[in-house]
């Protein structure tokens, strides 16, 4: 291959300073909505009693899932060794680190006394998954950090590979341990189980490569720069393979599920009558975020690219519909304190929860997303994230790529 | 020639010390004389903990708090133990009842096979093993030695992890600003509360809020006592009548027990 | 002027400025409301004193709290004399309605000071900045197992 050159955009025209302002202007109104529910009280959002987390979740989670996704396109290039993927590494790196501070904002804004982080700072239940994830979450940040720094100076690029790894073992941790906040509640009949964690993996490999799909062309769209339909075409095959196998873990939970009778309740409201959460689940996840976007990459079209970039926003918007499935769905089904009982009270035991989400929420979430863009568009301005150019000849001059190597 | 070691303790041999015998046998009636109220007390303090404890030593888990719950004496019309709680802890509500603080609450049982309806309060089971306790990142949901469980709000960041957690959704979120709280249960806007098995009533030897009331004017449901003492009331009764644990699966062994369920 | 020679001017101008506040912050040192109304006007609390002496309890009185609200949440130890409830029974200020003024009020004890100094009380969130109205201050109404100030002082 060719020696790469990598530079920064030029970053001075119309386009790229209205994307900014738009930017800056959801960035700020996530503070001011932050401000809002902070001054108010939580008596503002959508939250309440009965469904405790709600859509500033589901953006924080759905960010930080994607940001260890995200990484997946260095740790190929650098620790599988695919040549084609090398040059795309260093944009991965800065998108990861921007979706999990787009997401931890989100996160702490949203706390009932985000005035007290610096108390979450300094006092740790070391039981609590919650904690762990403090850790890993700032680790992540600096070992994405050093990896970066590996790859952009070339006198360091031969630790890259141990770094590569270092970053590889950690997103998995690191999104093992987000879904494992799920996973360890044995309270609530959606969550409580195993698979949780290796869902929550799946979904980071999906929903990382789809955004970075978007952001890579975005970019190079954007500073008129060549990009080839083969990079596009090999992302978009490899976000087909992901997109599957989120889709065959989602069939493990819930055909294990049904097999229980004691969940029988709980997949009948996902799956059958849970209203809104059942279309999202059957027509968001796995119709527009599962099996079109399959359709999609691994059909032979006339305009490959077109369906590679329609397929990975498919794929964030089925994401955004499984989160929300799982953050809110969950929480909406009642708990069952006494099996084989009807039970009515003043606190909503066994009914289903209703939960609609507010401005305030909303606005705090798109703020996580601003910023995460935000973060990209000025690390690419400022620094050599992006190569020259990933036009076919740049990235692969001997033709070894065809339609067919995945 | 064998020395004869001679004793000194007989009368009628050289060095032998009436007073200091005399004197050892002072020595340790006084020391039987002195050490027998401690005895004594120390017997009573085992047999009340209760009212050993003075407000400066710290709880031991000597003690572990508890309440049996007669749901066949509970009426499905009376809320005296809400109310009472409501009363005593100052939760007011706003008309809002999705964002109101409930710390106890009756529920309505029917049972969907025979038909066959009753009706119980639920508040915080003040578990051995809470899941709220594991969770929570920061520690400010923990348990006291004697087994109450409590929110230390000073440290609570707000996050709801605990109420996620909590199998019995006894927990609260303060979704307004608050004013005038009572001395003895303060509570504020962004941290989680709950039931707090009235500690500030049981720190000064009395009952929780929701009991008294119940023996006052309601179905005289609710014994409050300490499992870990034999001779307690609630630990005979539990002995002697069949009493279960809601969602006892989950294997967090609540304080709270409920009988004829 | 050329930055070599505006440095010796500008600090020395703000060495003046400090010099000159820390002589007005000096000068009054008690609790009047002269020099203007810069100083805060702290409201003489109940009794006699207050269980330390006013210098301590300026710098020290959120160390004291921190350490008894500890004891008193995870241990159950409670009724030493560094108890909040003990400490707005005394220091409570009436308001025009001649009822005790909650910490949103900026007469409250709390914010004469905290004001000024702008820093931000977090207490009062979840405690209540004014005695409840069944206790009266000083001489309160509590078990005898709560040695009160007079008690721990030696005089009653």
């Amino acid at each position: 291959m060719k020696r790469i050159i990598y530079s920064e955009i030029k970053g001075n025209s119309n386009q790229f300073y209205s994307l900014a302002a738009i930017l800056i202007v959801f960035t700020l109104s996530a503070l001011g909505s932050a401000f809002y529910m902070e001054h108010y009280g939580h008596v503002v959002t959508g939250m309440n009693n009965q469904i405790v987390w709600g859509t500033p979740h589901v953006f924080a989670i759905f960010l930080i899932v994607a940001a260890s996704g995200a990484l997946n396109v260095a740790s190929i290039g650098t620790v599988f060794g695919k040549p084609i993927y090398k040059p795309l590494g260093r944009l991965s790196g800065l998108l990861a680190i921007a979706l999990l501070l787009g997401g931890l904002v989100v996160l702490v804004l949203d706390l009932g006394r985000p005035d007290r982080l610096i108390v979450a700072m300094l006092n740790y239940n070391f039981k609590s998954i919650f904690t762990w994830n403090i850790f890993l979450y700032i680790g992540f940040l600096g070992v994405v950090a050093v990896y970066l720094w590996l790859q952009m100076e070339r006198r360091m690029n031969h630790f890259a590979k141990t770094a590569g790894l270092v970053a590889f073992i950690w997103r998995l941790v690191l999104t093992t341990g987000t879904g494992s906040i799920f996973g360890f509640l044995v309270a609530r009949e959606a969550y409580d189980s195993a698979i949780m964690a290796p869902l929550f993996i799946a979904m980071s490999f999906s929903f990382g490569l789809a955004i970075y799909i978007l952001v890579l062309l975005a970019a190079y769209r954007g500073s008129d720069r060549e990009i080839g339909d083969v990079v596009i075409s090999k992302l978009g095959r490899l976000l087909g393979i992901f997109v599957a196998a989120v889709l065959f873990l989602t069939a493990v939970q819930h055909l294990t599920n049904l097999y229980a009778a004691e969940h029988a309740g709980v997949e009948r409201f996902i799956l059958l009558d849970g209203g809104i959460y059942t279309m999202l689940f059957w027509a968001g996840q796995v119709l527009v975020g599962g099996l079109i976007p399959l359709m999609l990459v691994y059909r032979p079209a006339a305009s490959p690219n077109r369906n590679v970039i329609l397929a990975s926003t498919l794929v964030i918007i089925g994401g955004f519909a499984q989160v929300y499935v799982i953050v809110i769905g969950g929480q909406t089904y009642p708990l069952n304190l006494f099996p084989g009982m009807e039970v009515s009270s003043s606190f909503a035991d066994g009914a289903f929860a209703t939960y609609s989400p507010s401005l305030p929420e909303i606005g705090l979430g798109l703020g996580g997303v601003a910023i995460a863009g935000l973060i990209v568009l000025f690390g690419i301005k400022l620094l050599r994230f992006l190569p020259t150019s990933l036009a076919n000849a740049a990235i692969d001059p001997h033709h070894t790529v065809t339609a067919k190597t995945p | 020639m064998s020395r004869k070691i001679k004793s000194t303790s007989a009368p009628d041999t050289p060095g032998y010390n009436p007073s200091r015998r005399s004197f050892l046998g002072a020595m340790a009636t006084a020391a039987g004389v002195t050490l027998a109220p401690g005895v004594i007390l120390y017997a009573i303090s085992k047999s009340s903990p209760a009212n050993a404890r003075t407000l400066d030593a710290a709880v031991t888990s000597d003690v572990r708090w508890g309440m049996l719950i007669d749901v066949g004496r509970c009426d499905s019309g009376c809320d005296d133990c809400v109310s009472a709680c409501a009363k005593e802890n100052g939760l007011r509500g706003h008309g809002r009842p999705e964002t109101d603080a409930q710390w106890i609450r009756k529920i309505d049982l029917k049972n969907s096979q025979t038909g066959n309806s009753t009706s119980l309060p639920m508040m915080c089971q003040h578990c051995e093993n809470p899941p709220c306790v594991d969770v929570c990142p920061t520690g400010a949901s923990f348990k006291r030695a004697d087994g109450i469980v409590l929110v230390d709000k000073h440290i609570c960041i707000g996050c709801r992890y605990c109420m996620m957690a909590c199998p019995y959704k006894a927990r609260s979120f303060v979704h307004e600003a608050l004013e005038d709280q009572k001395s003895h249960a303060p509570r504020g806007k962004g941290t989680v509360e709950s039931c707090t098995l009235c500690v500030h009533r049981i720190d000064a030897n009395q009952q929780p809020a929701c009991v008294e009331a119940c023996s006052d004017t309601g179905g005289g449901a609710m014994l409050f006592g300490d499992l870990n003492d034999p001779d307690s009331e609630i630990s005979q009764r539990v002995a002697k009548y069949a009493s279960q644990q809601v969602r006892a699966d989950l294997g967090l062994n609540p304080g709270v027990r409920y009988r004829n369920l | 002027m050329a930055p070599r020679r505006a440095f010796p001017v500008i600090s020395t101008l703000v060495l003046v400025c400090m010099a000159g506040l820390a002589v007005i912050a000096n000068a009054a040192e008690d609790q009047s409301a002269g020099n203007g109304g810069l100083l805060p006007v702290i409201p003489m609390g109940q009794g006699d004193s207050c269980v330390k002496d006013t210098d301590f309890m300026r710098r020290n009185h959120m160390t004291l709290l921190k350490h008894q609200r500890d004891e008193t949440m995870k241990e159950g130890i409670r009724g030493k004399p560094y108890s909040l409830k003990e400490c707005i029974s005394c220091h409570v200020v009436n308001g025009p309605d001649a009822k005790p003024v909650t910490v949103s009020s900026p007469e409250h004890f709390c914010r004469s000071c905290h004001d000024y100094a702008a820093v931000s009380i977090d207490c009062f969130q979840c405690h209540a900045s004014r005695p409840e109205s069944g206790d009266l201050p000083a001489d309160h109404q509590m078990s005898s197992a709560f040695p009160t100030t007079a008690t721990v002082n030696g005089t009653e």
